[in-house]
């Protein structure tokens, strides 16, 4: 049998971000991934012959600088193709934005005047959450062993915006995005655009309360958007390499079947294969509802811990969708290297999340697309074009998941057609993706690329339950790194970075 | 002689308010546009020997200090409790709830064993953040952005008492303040019908679906109140809800105090950044020592108040102030009482609220009509007939019923309500019932159909909003109704407002008044007893 | 079949006995326990509990929620569940049984009843199908609840052997907590040893249909011991001189808690002798284990040899007649004993030397004014009572 120090399940980004800091730290790391390749949500595919996309995510822009540095991403092989994407919203009039949530050219002077204001504001606030994203979240409890001096710092940062901002921030926590924005801008593009990206990824509409948490989280994460060159597999074989040259054991193609437990702590992982590997300490970086309820099971936890991990509520919202093109399509008023926002308005994209808390298939979906061939030669062939689409708002348990496929597929391509007159011809080959798609060929619980809603709800000592949000969990020995824990997903690495200081600081071997 | 205190509007808060007041000593005038008194608890007869409850039509949450600091029960005011509703389904049965603890258990358990059991624990879970947030209704809310002593030690208080919960608790707290009373309901319950049942008070008035985040904050607002003690109980008052503000008037005139109806008020009048008093829309000045106005937030301060004499970041956050009206209302006469088919005969639940929406998801896309700018196709309603109860409302063997509506938006595709939208609406409304109880419509004698249009013009809400705003978390605690202003006191020196868009918000609850109170009798520097708020010791 | 949406018209359930019960509960002397309609007396408590001391008695326990478990994990199942070692419970035994919540509070207790390898009976005071149910999570294991499928008795007392003897069943070499199979007109009727009076008794469970019939055979075959009915308050005093505890009434079940200082632990209601901590992983174990490795308890359920004839239910306890020490949760002045018992929750700080000083605060109405005593109390072994018969196997004639 062989012996490690840390065993990780899951070679995603967390994991590998994970394992790296360890292995750096001296300890011996393996990391147990199921697929063939690492990178989990993070892989580029060939989805048709010649013809290739990111398979999940498809931009980088949350990536934890402290991951970038410590693992040396740039020297193990990360290259971006672009490197701050405008994000054009198509039309006779069109509107475009910089990075994330930066400069945006298009709007009369009224707005313009409302925007930068609202833009500026924002920004601080994110700024101001920032920080909590490379801490281990506080335990709401006296004498928990909490960072005091880091908590109060942040604390009183946001304090220290003066009277007027800090006011205004406790009112702006748990708003909805809808009345932010109505509230003070007219133009129905920035609207649905800053709706669009709000909602991006969760399972909530802009009129959902608490949704400007999901923005401010956003923009918190960085604020550039980046295209990784070859797709988001480089990022994964960057952070492979990286691992590798930490020192880091990968077994790919091994699944890990069951986390065994003697003497009352984590001591190992079986695999598929029965072939069993001991280790110290055992790190998930899957979703936490499949780590506890599969992989340690009931016999090992309790039942109102069971309860809420099963209680997690992870429902994916989104449809990937990747089109191969004979030729270039034309966006209205885009440029093909740009980042094209098709979300009208805010009603748009309320009405897109409708249908989906219902298990039904929006009529007019609002989405996200970039062409990676646009960017770079190899992701096409010569002259024919990849296209990448996170379309919202697909449902994670239609009635007939088949025909829920097909609906989605037919009303998303008939939005496209509208933006892109002429791209229905184009289409070579087309694939959809829908959450439970995804859940199968992920292994994402619900098809929630966050391993579990990022919602208010479950946010910062709350994710992905009280308990086990410190990262270590009540089963000594086990711990967790995933997305699914805090600051949560979209190709960070911050949660797995987090876990490992976390265990380092513990002492652990 | 001057006024110590003139208030605007008779409704419950401002009569509270002037009642704390006058018995503190003050000279005090209330101001009532209608020829009636109650704002939004009212007993009106609109139609020949039968009491409407025409606005709110049940009371939990008006507090049992204030009906014992101002004497109510010797002024005439009863509250009776009612007995357990029920829901019918669409399949022709119902789900019941009863007070006995054993028959409620079997009646969930008709339709869900595991269900029938959870029951207790949800209740238990509710109930523990019912305890906690109990005692901050009559507490004059913190402002975290100000260093003052008494904003300082009030936080240091509330901190305490988070910090005194285990953390599982707190946890649990957070969660239950910030997500969806749907995924709270699912948490604990497999059966639709019953998640449908539960869910009810967390839309109850409200621009949220059971599916929205904060909805469950909700359903706590609406169960934090009692019936002599039994947290969470909801009654009738005797007469009506007129005899609360009714009331409140008597024990306000045996303080000395006055209210005068008929008397709209334009404005309030300002000298040199102070509120002297008021001018009523026939011309006359009346001049207090304060102004205090129990009018929303929006109307007081965009419609009676100068803006020139409001801070501009002021006037911009009252705008922002989110007032949407959600709901509708049916007051109906009845020759005789509805029969529900489904209902055996004899069943105690016509005793109690009735609805037809059997499932959480009914409710969620009759919130989608409201977003998308039209009343609900498939209406959410709680039905009352207090005269099942209240002998006093109606001619033996004839019924009021009321009939309260989610959702019913404030204006339809963005126009006002024309009549005939009005009457597509009670149509839509009174059909439903009408399913569940053929022949229904053989036994109105009248109906009243008020949608948010007629909310507003008699009542004066702004876009109907029977809580004088919307309660969620930007709008609660301090920051209700807006940042900086939660304590009570308008930007302008002596002008006060005292209504439901101030902490704790809405409901017939009287709390916001007897803050309001309490805040001015402090700046007056005049002592005055007053209950704090009965804790679930 | 009856319209099961009228329910509502009969809130309490009667019991399969219930035309015997009522015909003989004199003063019509009923209370709710657990959505049944129970007998407090049937006109004379102190003949009642002197029938379970000094003869045999019959008390009709149909109401006690009963769970069958089974299936292949049912054993590891409950090993998980509940806080003792199912594992060494042989078939056809019974044990008594608490479980915890994750915080390691207590949830219940009961008894568990081994029926076959794969297949169990769980009986207690609260219902609990939600967390059975979430616990069953991941077992091959059905639980289903069978209070109305089961009509249960207990007969206690000195003669209760005899009395079955003379009903047909020789049950003379059973041993404590465990079960004989025998059969009734044809049925197969289930008699263990257990009870809830300490004194020597057997339960006997049957099929409802037999119910009456069961009855009048047991009252027959005990006449020569004047056997008697008895109700819910006569059981009150002999389990309190036994020291059982009650959930509801000497603790609050942690589900049920609703202010977070209420609930208790096994060591603090005196029953972590119950723990294997062997067996592996149960429920509440960490939290347990953490409360045994840092002696975190804060409460100590004791039993009060009080001064004094007055009982003292409901009453506080005090150290040095001033600092509050606890509550009384049940109480009596037991006849059999002579002495003033009770039961209680104390502070455990006041366990040891500060137990010398202890005092508990009496109210007594007498004629419409209390009479105020502040009375010394011992803290002293539990049980107070039990007698060799008890336990003696064959039991003695008499």
């Amino acid at each position: 049998m062989q012996s490690f120090d840390v065993a990780i399940i899951g070679g995603g980004t967390n994991g590998l971000a994970c394992a790296t800091r360890l292995a750096q730290a001296g300890r011996k790391v393996v990391v147990i991934e199921a697929a063939p390749e690492v990178g989990g949500g993070a892989g580029t595919v060939e989805f048709a012959p010649g013809f290739r996309v990111s398979g999940l995510a498809h931009l980088l822009h949350m990536l934890d600088p402290r991951v970038a540095r410590g693992m040396a991403l740039e020297r193990h092989g990360l290259k971006l193709a672009a490197s701050d994407l405008v994000t054009a919203v198509p039309g006779p009039a069109p509107l475009t934005m910089r990075g994330v949530f930066g400069k945006v050219q298009g709007l009369d002077p009224a707005d313009m005047e409302a925007w930068q204001e609202m833009q500026a504001r924002l920004t601080r606030f994110a700024g101001k959450l920032a920080p909590f994203r490379a801490m281990t979240p506080p335990r709401i409890a006296r004498k928990a062993g909490n960072d005091m001096l880091a908590l109060a710092r942040a604390g009183l940062s946001i304090r220290a915006m003066g009277k007027d901002e800090f006011r205004e921030f406790m009112r702006l926590f748990l708003i909805n995005i809808a009345d932010v924005l109505e509230d003070d801008l007219t133009d129905d593009r920035l609207m649905g655009l800053v709706a669009f990206d709000t909602t991006l990824g969760a399972w909530a509409g802009p009129r959902s309360p608490n949704s400007l948490l999901g923005l401010l989280n956003r923009i918190s994460g960085g604020a550039r958007l980046a295209l990784p060159a070859g797709g988001m597999g480089s990022v994964a074989s960057a952070m492979a390499e990286a691992a590798h040259a930490a020192g880091v054991v990968i077994l790919t193609g091994q699944r890990a079947a069951a986390i065994t437990v003697g003497g009352d702590r984590a001591v190992g992982v079986r695999l598929d294969s029965s072939e069993e590997i001991a280790a110290g300490r055992v790190i998930s970086a899957i979703c936490p509802r499949t780590t506890f309820a599969r992989l340690v099971g009931p016999a090992h936890l309790d039942t109102g811990f069971l309860r809420q991990a099963r209680g997690i509520r992870a429902r994916g919202g989104a449809a990937k969708l990747h089109l191969a093109l004979s030729g270039a399509p034309e966006f209205t008023g885009a440029d093909l290297r740009a980042r094209i926002v098709i979300a009208p308005s805010v009603d748009a994209v309320e009405t897109a999340f409708n249908p989906v808390k219902y298990g039904e298939v929006p009529k007019s979906p609002v989405m996200e697309i970039v062409l990676p061939s646009a960017h770079e030669p190899g992701m096409a062939p010569e002259g024919q074009h990849s296209l990448s689409a996170i379309v919202q708002f697909a449902p994670y348990n239609p009635a007939d998941p088949d025909a829920a496929r097909a609906e989605m597929l037919a009303n998303t391509l008939a939005v496209l057609e509208k933006h892109a007159p002429g791209i229905g011809k184009l289409i070579l080959h087309a694939e959809l993706l829908m959450p439970y798609d995804i859940e199968a060929r992920y292994g994402m619980s619900g098809g929630s690329w966050h391993h579990g809603d990022l919602a208010a709800e479950q946010m910062l000592f709350l994710r992905p339950f009280a308990g086990v949000a410190q990262y270590r969990t009540p089963l000594a020995g086990l711990w967790l790194a995933g997305a699914g824990s805090h600051p949560g997903g979209g190709i960070s690495g911050a949660p797995g970075w987090n876990a490992a200081g976390a265990l380092l600081a513990e002492g652990g071997q | 002689m001057v006024l110590d205190a003139l208030i605007i509007g008779a409704g419950h808060n401002g009569l509270v308010t002037a009642s704390y007041l006058a018995r503190a000593g003050m000279k005090v005038a209330v101001l009532e546009k209608n020829d009636w008194i109650g704002g939004a608890a009212v007993s009106r007869e609109l139609y020949p020997g039968f009491t409407y409850s025409n606005c709110s039509y049940v009371s939990s949450l008006f507090r049992p200090e204030i009906m014992r600091d101002l004497e109510l029960s010797r002024y005439g005011l009863q509250i009776l409790p009612y007995e357990g509703g029920a829901v019918f389904t669409r399949d022709g049965g119902y789900l019941g709830m009863f007070r006995d603890h054993d028959a409620n258990r079997r009646e969930f358990a008709r339709f869900s064993a595991r269900d029938a059991e959870a029951y207790d624990r949800y209740s238990r879970d509710v109930m523990q953040h019912c305890r906690f947030i109990r005692p901050l209704l009559m507490r004059t809310p913190p402002d975290p952005a100000r260093f003052r002593p008494r904003d300082l030690a009030e936080l240091a208080w509330i901190g305490r008492k988070v910090m005194d919960l285990p953390e599982a608790q707190i946890a649990g707290m957070i969660r239950f303040w910030t997500m969806s009373i749907s995924d709270f309901l699912d948490e604990y319950f497999e059966n639709p019908v019953i998640k449908g049942y539960l869910a009810v008070s967390a839309i109850i008035g409200t621009a949220l679906g059971p599916m929205s985040p904060g909805s469950a904050y909700v359903l706590l607002h609406h169960y934090m109140g009692d019936v002599d003690g039994n947290v969470g109980a909801w009654g009738f008052a005797r007469g009506g809800m007129g005899a609360i503000t009714r009331a409140l008037t008597r024990s306000l005139e045996a303080a000395g105090g006055e209210v005068r109806t008929g008397k709209a008020v334009k404005r309030v009048l300002v000298r040199q950044g102070r509120a002297i008093g008021v001018e009523t829309e026939d011309g006359e000045q009346i001049h207090a020592a304060r102004v205090i106005s129990n009018m929303d937030a929006k109307r007081t301060f965009l419609r009676h108040v100068d803006e020139a004499e409001l801070p501009a970041q002021f006037v911009r956050q009252v705008r922002r102030f989110k007032t949407r009206g959600s709901s509708g209302k049916l007051n109906i006469a009845l020759d005789a009482a509805p029969k529900f088919t489904a209902l055996p005969e004899g069943a105690p639940n016509l005793r109690g609220d009735l609805h037809f929406t059997d499932s959480v998801e009914r409710m969620e896309r009759a919130y989608d009509d409201w977003k998308s700018g039209h009343f609900s196709r498939d209406p959410f309603q709680d039905v009352m007939i207090p005269t099942m109860i209240d002998p006093t409302m109606t001619p033996p063997g004839k019924h009021f019923m009321s009939c309260f509506v989610q959702y019913a938006p404030p204006k339809i595709a963005g126009k006002d309500w024309t009549d005939a939208d009005r009457d597509a609406f009670g149509a839509t409304c009174i059909d439903q019932i009408e399913t569940y109880a053929p022949g229904f419509k053989s036994l109105i004698l009248h109906a009243e159909i008020r949608t948010p249009r007629e909310l507003e013009a008699e009542v004066g809400l702004t876009e109907g909003n029977i809580f004088q705003g919307e309660l969620t978390f930007d709008q609660l605690l301090f920051n209700r109704p807006v940042p900086g202003y939660a304590q009570y006191r308008a930007p302008i020196r002596d002008l006060w407002i005292s209504g439901s868009s101030t902490h704790p918000g809405g409901g017939v609850m009287g709390a916001p008044g007897r803050n309001a109170a309490a805040e001015i009798l402090r700046d007056a520097r005049i002592g005055h007893q007053m209950s704090d708020a009965y804790a679930v010791i | 079949m009856r319209d099961k949406r009228l329910h509502y018209k009969t809130p309490l359930l009667q019991t399969p006995f219930h035309p015997r019960t009522s015909a003989a509960n004199l003063h019509g002397h009923w209370a709710a326990w657990a959505g049944y309609q129970g007998a407090t007396d049937f006109g004379d408590t102190e003949m009642e509990y002197t029938a379970v001391r000094n003869a045999v008695s019959v008390y009709d326990l149909c109401p006690m929620v009963k769970y069958e478990i089974s299936g292949t994990q049912a054993q590891d199942y409950l090993d998980r569940l509940l806080v003792r070692s199912v594992a060494r419970l042989p078939v056809g035994a019974v044990h008594y049984t608490v479980w915890c919540d994750d915080n390691g509070k207590v949830m219940d207790d009961g008894t568990l009843f081994r029926l076959g390898e794969t297949e169990f009976l769980l009986c207690c005071q609260e219902r609990h199908l939600p967390w059975l149910l979430d616990s069953a999570i991941g077992y091959d294991v059905a639980v289903r609840e069978v209070t109305e499928d089961i009509a249960a008795l207990s007969l206690q007392g000195p003669c209760s052997a005899q009395t079955l003897k003379a009903a047909g069943w020789d049950v003379s070499t059973l041993k404590p907590f465990r079960i004989a199979e025998v059969s009734f007109q044809d049925k197969p009727l289930r008699i263990s040893r257990t009870g809830f009076t300490g004194d020597l008794g057997y339960e006997i469970w049957a099929d409802p249909r037999q119910a009456l019939a069961l009855w009048d055979h047991l009252m027959q075959a005990g006449a020569p011991w004047g056997i008697r009915p008895i109700g819910s308050d006569a059981l009150d005093m002999v389990r309190i001189e036994a020291g059982f505890l009650i959930a509801g009434a000497d603790f609050v079940p942690a589900e049920q808690a609703l202010r977070p200082d209420r609930v208790r632990s096994p060591f603090e209601l005196g029953l972590d002798w119950l723990i294997d901590w062997e067996k592996g992983h149960f429920n509440g174990r960490r939290a347990l284990l953490a409360e045994r490795e840092s002696g975190a308890s804060e409460w100590a359920l004791v039993g009060l040899d009080i001064a004094g004839n007055v009982s003292a239910e409901g009453a506080i306890l005090y150290h040095g007649k001033e600092r509050e020490a606890g509550v009384v949760t049940a109480a009596l002045w037991s006849p059999t004993l002579k002495r003033n018992i009770a039961l209680a929750q104390l502070r455990r700080s006041y366990l040891g030397p500060k137990s010398e000083d202890l005092w508990v605060e009496i109210y007594a109405m007498r004629e419409l004014n209390y009479v105020k005593l502040m009375v010394p109390a011992r803290v002293t072994q539990r049980p107070f009572f039990s007698p060799a018969r008890r336990r003696a196997t064959p039991p003695e004639d008499f």
